[in-house]
C-alpha cells in the first residue's frame, strides 16, 4: 500500500514536472519577446524602416537590409520551389526502387543535417568564384537554395505521400499519362501541403546570417539593392551588426530590427501553420 | 495464307496502324475479349492460372469467387492497371478487339480509353462535377468546349443524373452523396466513349437504393458496352449478368450462361460458392 | 487503340523529356553534396600542404591571424562541443519530458494545440537567440556567478538548449507514439503508473527513435552558428569552463568571413579545414541517427 502511495505522488509529480518541462521554453520565449519590445519599440517607426543606415545610432534605418530581405526571399523562391517540388516528384512518383533512388534518399537525409556555414563555404567557392557573380544578391540567394531544398524535397514527397491511391487509379483509368496524372490530380491534391513547406523553408531562409556572411554579404550597404547582381546586406546580418556594437542606441536598433524580423517570421510560420491545417482536413475527406 | 496477309496489311498501313500478327484478326468477332492460358503472378505469388475466357460484345458477364480467389485481379488485367505493381508479371494472351494489350505494341492509354474502369469505393476527383466528367476529354487534348460540352451532358444523362445535379454542374463532386459519386464515376468513364467497361465492386460502399439504381443503370448500358463486373453479392450477379464466371484460388473453375450458373453448376465447388457454404 | 496519333507522338516525347528534367533536378541534391566534398577538398588539401595533418590535430592552439601562428583545431573543437554539451544538458531532459507528457499524460486536444507553439522555437531566427544570450542572459547569470565573463559559453549552451528542445520533443514524441499502444495497455493492465509505463516500458521500446532525435539535436547545435558567434566569444581557447570566452568552430569562420581575408591566402583556407572539421563531424553524426533511425522503422513495420 505504502509503495502503491509513493508511486502516485511520483507519478503526480512527473505530471507538474511535464507542465513545467512545457512552459519552460515558451516562457523563455515570452519574456525575450516582452524584453525585445521594451528596448525595440521606442525606435521602432516609419523612420527606421525608411532610412539608410547611419554610423549614428539615431539616425540608422533597416531600409536597405529590409530590401536585401525582399531580394533574398523572392530569388530564393524562385530558384528553390521549381527544383525542389520537381525532385520530389521525381522521388516519390518515379523513383524506382533502385540504387540511384536510395542514394538520393540517403543523400538529400545528409544534406539536411549539413550545418548552414557549409553551404556558405560551397556558395563562396561555387557561385562568388568560380560563376564569378560575387558577393551579389545571386549567390546568396543559390546559396539559401541549395540550403532549403532538402527541406522542400522532403515535406514535397510527404504532401505526395498522403494524396490517395484511388485518386491516381481515376485518373490512369481514364487514359491519362502519368505526367497527366501528376499535373492534374496529385500536384493539385498535394498543393497545400507543398506550400506550407515551401513557406517554413523560406521563413528558415530569411532568418539566415552565416551562410551569408562567408559569402560575402556585407554588414554596411550604402543603398537599397536594384538588381539580382547588387551588394546587399539582410536583416539577420543588420542585426548581427550592430549587436557586436559598444554603443547602447545600437543595441535598441538591433531590437527593433528583430521585431521586424520576429513579426516576418510569425507571420510566415501562421500562414503555413494555417495552410497545413487546412489542406489536412481537405484530405481527410 | 500470305495473300491474305498481303490484302490485310496494306490496309493496317493506310490506317496507321502497327503491325500486327494475323492470327488475332481470326477471333470470332462477336469476342471482344479473349484471354487465351494467361498467368499472372506477384513476386512468387500465382494470381491467376491458366485463365481462358471469351467474353461477349454488349453483354454484362459477372466475375465472381470468394475473396482473394483473382477475380480483381482479372479484371485490372484488362486495362492494365495492373502495371503499376512492380512485381507483376503476365504470361498467355489478352486479347482485346482481337489485339494482344500485353505484346503487341499499344498505346496503354489508348487502352485504357477504350477499356473503362469504375472502382469499388466511389473516387470523384476533389473538382467540380462538370470537371470529373470532363478529365477524360481534357487529357485527350480536346479543347473544342462545345463538344466537351455536349459529351458531358450526355454522359450525364446517361447515368440518371441529369436532373439531380443540373443546376448546379460546378459544385465539387465530393459533396454528393455516395451513390450520386459513384455516378458521376460512372458518367466520367462514359464521357471517354469506351467499348468495355470494367466495374470493380461498385456498388459495394453504396446503400440498397443506390445499388439498385447503379444495377439498372447497367442494364440499360448493356445496349451500347461490354460491361465486366466484380461482385461478391450473388442476387445482384444473378439480377443483372447475362454470363457469370466463377474464380477459385486464381483458377476459372467455371463459366456460363447465368442462369445455368445459379440453377445447375456443373462443378461441386460453384455449387457450393453460390449456396453460401463457404466464400 | 493501336493508333499512334500524331497527339500520342507528342505526348510520348513530352512525357519522356518531363521524366529527364525531373531527374536533372533531383541530381542538384547528389550536385551539392558532390560539390560541397569538393569544394573542402581541394582547399582543404591545399592547406594540409602547409600545415601537417598532426600539428592540426594535435596543436593546442589556434591562432592563424596572428604573427605567432599555430593551426591546432583542438581549441575550435572544445568550444564546440562545450557550447553543445551545455545545450544538450538542457535540450535533452526538457524536451524528453516534454515529449513523455505530451504522449503518455495530455489529451490529444492539448497536445496538437501545443506542437506548433513548440515548434516556434525552433523557427525563431537564431541571430535573435544570440541577442538574447548575450543582452538577457548573460547579465542576468552575471548577477548570480561573479566573474563571468561577457562572453561565455554558458549563456549561450543554455540558450542554445531552449532553441532545439523541440528537436528533442517532436522527433522523441513521435518515436513514443509509434510504440504499440498493446504495449502500454499491457502495463497499464499490471496496475503500473504512467510514470511507471513510461519509465520501463514506452522509453526503452521507443529508445531508437529518442536517440536519432538527441543525434539530430547534436547535430544541430553543433552546427549552429550565429548563437555562439554573438554570445561565446572569439577568443580560441582550450578550456572546460563554461564561465570564459571561447570560439567554436562555426563562430571562427564567421569571423574570418566578415574581416577582409585575400581569397588563396592560408588564412583564407583556414576556414576551410575548420569547415572541414565540422562537415565530417555533422557527417557521423547524421549517418549514426540514419542507421537507427532505419532500425527502428524495421522494428515497427
Amino acid at each position: 500500500m505504502n509503495n502503491q502511495v509513493k508511486n502516485r505522488i511520483k507519478d503526480k509529480l512527473f505530471s507538474i514536472w511535464g507542465w513545467i518541462s512545457v512552459s519552460i521554453g515558451i516562457v523563455a520565449l515570452a519574456v525575450f519577446i516582452i524584453d525585445i519590445l521594451f528596448d525595440g519599440l521606442p525606435v521602432l517607426s516609419f523612420r527606421f524602416l525608411t532610412s539608410l543606415p547611419s554610423r549614428i545610432p539615431e539616425k540608422a534605418g533597416i531600409f536597405t537590409a529590409m530590401m536585401g530581405t525582399v531580394w533574398i526571399f523572392i530569388l530564393t523562391a524562385v530558384i528553390a520551389f521549381p527544383l525542389g517540388v520537381a525532385s520530389g516528384v521525381y522521388l516519390e512518383e518515379y523513383g524506382i526502387k533502385n540504387r540511384l533512388s536510395k542514394l538520393l534518399e540517403i543523400n538529400i537525409a545528409n544534406l539536411a543535417g549539413v550545418p548552414s556555414i557549409i553551404y556558405g563555404l560551397l556558395g563562396l567557392e561555387i557561385f562568388v568564384r568560380i560563376f564569378r557573380l560575387g558577393n551579389s544578391i545571386l549567390a546568396g540567394s543559390l546559396t539559401l537554395a541549395l540550403l532549403i531544398l532538402p527541406i522542400i524535397i522532403v515535406s514535397t514527397r510527404e504532401a505526395i505521400k498522403a494524396v490517395p491511391q484511388s485518386l491516381r487509379d481515376a485518373s490512369y483509368a481514364l487514359g491519362a499519362t502519368k505526367w497527366q496524372t501528376i499535373w492534374y490530380q496529385v500536384l493539385p491534391a498535394s498543393f497545400g501541403g507543398i506550400l506550407t513547406g515551401v513557406i517554413l523553408a523560406l521563413s528558415r531562409a530569411i532568418g539566415e546570417a552565416a551562410p551569408l556572411i562567408v559569402v560575402g554579404a556585407l554588414a554596411y550597404v550604402p543603398f537599397a539593392p536594384t538588381s539580382p547582381m547588387d551588394n546587399f546586406s539582410v536583416l539577420p546580418i543588420q542585426i548581427f551588426n550592430w549587436i557586436s556594437r559598444p554603443q547602447k542606441g545600437f543595441i535598441q536598433n538591433a531590437a527593433a530590427a528583430i521585431i521586424v524580423l520576429l513579426i516576418i517570421t510569425f507571420l510566415l510560420n501562421g500562414i503555413a501553420m494555417y495552410m497545413r491545417n487546412r489542406w489536412q482536413r481537405k484530405m481527410k475527406i | 495464307m500470305i495473300s491474305a496477309e498481303k490484302e490485310i496489311l496494306p490496309i493496317l498501313n493506310q490506317q496507321e496502324l502497327y503491325t500486327v500478327e494475323p492470327t488475332h484478326l481470326h477471333v470470332a468477332s462477336s469476342d471482344i475479349v479473349e484471354t487465351i492460358d494467361v498467368n499472372v503472378f506477384y513476386g512468387d505469388f500465382h494470381a491467376l492460372k491458366d485463365v481462358n475466357l471469351a467474353i461477349k460484345k454488349n453483354s454484362v458477364t459477372a466475375l465472381i469467387g470468394p475473396s482473394g480467389c483473382g477475380k480483381t485481379t482479372f479484371l485490372r488485367l484488362l486495362n492494365r492497371m495492373n502495371d503499376y505493381i512492380p512485381s507483376h508479371m503476365v504470361r498467355g494472351k489478352v486479347l482485346i478487339n482481337g489485339v494482344d494489350i500485353y505484346r503487341d505494341k499499344i498505346e496503354i492509354e489508348q487502352l485504357r480509353k477504350e477499356v473503362g474502369m469504375v472502382f469499388q469505393k466511389p473516387n470523384p476527383f476533389p473538382k467540380s462535377i462538370f470537371e470529373n466528367v470532363a478529365y477524360g476529354l481534357r487529357i485527350q487534348g480536346i479543347k473544342d468546349k462545345h463538344l466537351i460540352h455536349e459529351r458531358v451532358i450526355n454522359a450525364i444523362q446517361q447515368v440518371g443524373l441529369w436532373n439531380e445535379v443540373k443546376d448546379n454542374l460546378r459544385k465539387n463532386a465530393l459533396a454528393l452523396s455516395g451513390g450520386q459519386q459513384q455516378r458521376v464515376c460512372i458518367a466520367r468513364t462514359l464521357a471517354v466513349e469506351p467499348d468495355i467497361i470494367l466495374m470493380d465492386e461498385p456498388t459495394s460502399a453504396l446503400d440498397p437504393i443506390s445499388t439498385s439504381r447503379i444495377e439498372e443503370l447497367i442494364l440499360q448500358l448493356k445496349q451500347k458496352y461490354t460491361i465486366i463486373i466484380v461482385t461478391h453479392n450473388m442476387q445482384q450477379a444473378s439480377r443483372i449478368s447475362d454470363t457469370t464466371a466463377f474464380f477459385y484460388l486464381g483458377e476459372l473453375i467455371e463459366v456460363g450462361k447465368t442462369t445455368d450458373i445459379f440453377t445447375n453448376p456443373r462443378n461441386e465447388r460453384t455449387e457450393r460458392y453460390i449456396t453460401g457454404r463457404f466464400g | 487503340m493501336l493508333i499512334l496519333s500524331d497527339k500520342m507522338k507528342k505526348r510520348k516525347i513530352i512525357e519522356f523529356s518531363i521524366e529527364k528534367l525531373l531527374l536533372a533536378s533531383s541530381l542538384i541534391s547528389i550536385l551539392t553534396t558532390g560539390g560541397i566534398i569538393i569544394v573542402l577538398t581541394i582547399e582543404g588539401v591545399a592547406f594540409f600542404k602547409e600545415v601537417s595533418v598532426i600539428d592540426f590535430l594535435t596543436d593546442t592552439e589556434w591562432t592563424p591571424l596572428f604573427t605567432q601562428k599555430h593551426f591546432g583545431i583542438l581549441p575550435l573543437l572544445s568550444g564546440t562541443i562545450l557550447t553543445s554539451f551545455i545545450a544538450i544538458a538542457v535540450a535533452l531532459p526538457i524536451g524528453l519530458s516534454i515529449a513523455v507528457f505530451l504522449s503518455e499524460y495530455s489529451s490529444v486536444r492539448f497536445r496538437e494545440l501545443i506542437k506548433p507553439v513548440l515548434e516556434l522555437l525552433a523557427a525563431v531566427p537564431t541571430v535573435i537567440y544570440g541577442f538574447f544570450a548575450l543582452i538577457v542572459v548573460t547579465p542576468f547569470l552575471q548577477k548570480l556567478i561573479p566573474g563571468m565573463s561577457s562572453f561565455n559559453s554558458l549563456s549561450a549552451g543554455l540558450v542554445m538548449g531552449i532553441m532545439i528542445i523541440p528537436y528533442v520533443s517532436s522527433l522523441s514524441q513521435d518515436a513514443l507514439l509509434a510504440v504499440p499502444s498493446s504495449l502500454r495497455e499491457a502495463s497499464y493492465g499490471m496496475g503500473a503508473t504512467r510514470l511507471q509505463t513510461s519509465v520501463k516500458v514506452m522509453i526503452p521500446a521507443a529508445s531508437s527513435g529518442i536517440i536519432v532525435s538527441v543525434i539530430l539535436a547534436i547535430s544541430r547545435a553543433v552546427g549552429e552558428t550565429m548563437i555562439v558567434a554573438i554570445a561565446a566569444g572569439q577568443q580560441p581557447r582550450l578550456t572546460l569552463n563554461p564561465l570564459v570566452p571561447v570560439e567554436t568552430i562555426t563562430a571562427y569562420i564567421v569571423q574570418v568571413s566578415l574581416g577582409d581575408v585575400p581569397h588563396g591566402s592560408l588564412e583564407y583556407r583556414t576556414i576551410f579545414a575548420a569547415g572541414i572539421t565540422l562537415f565530417v563531424f555533422t557527417l557521423i553524426l547524421n549517418n549514426i541517427s540514419y542507421w537507427f533511425k532505419r532500425k527502428y522503422q524495421e522494428k515497427y513495420e
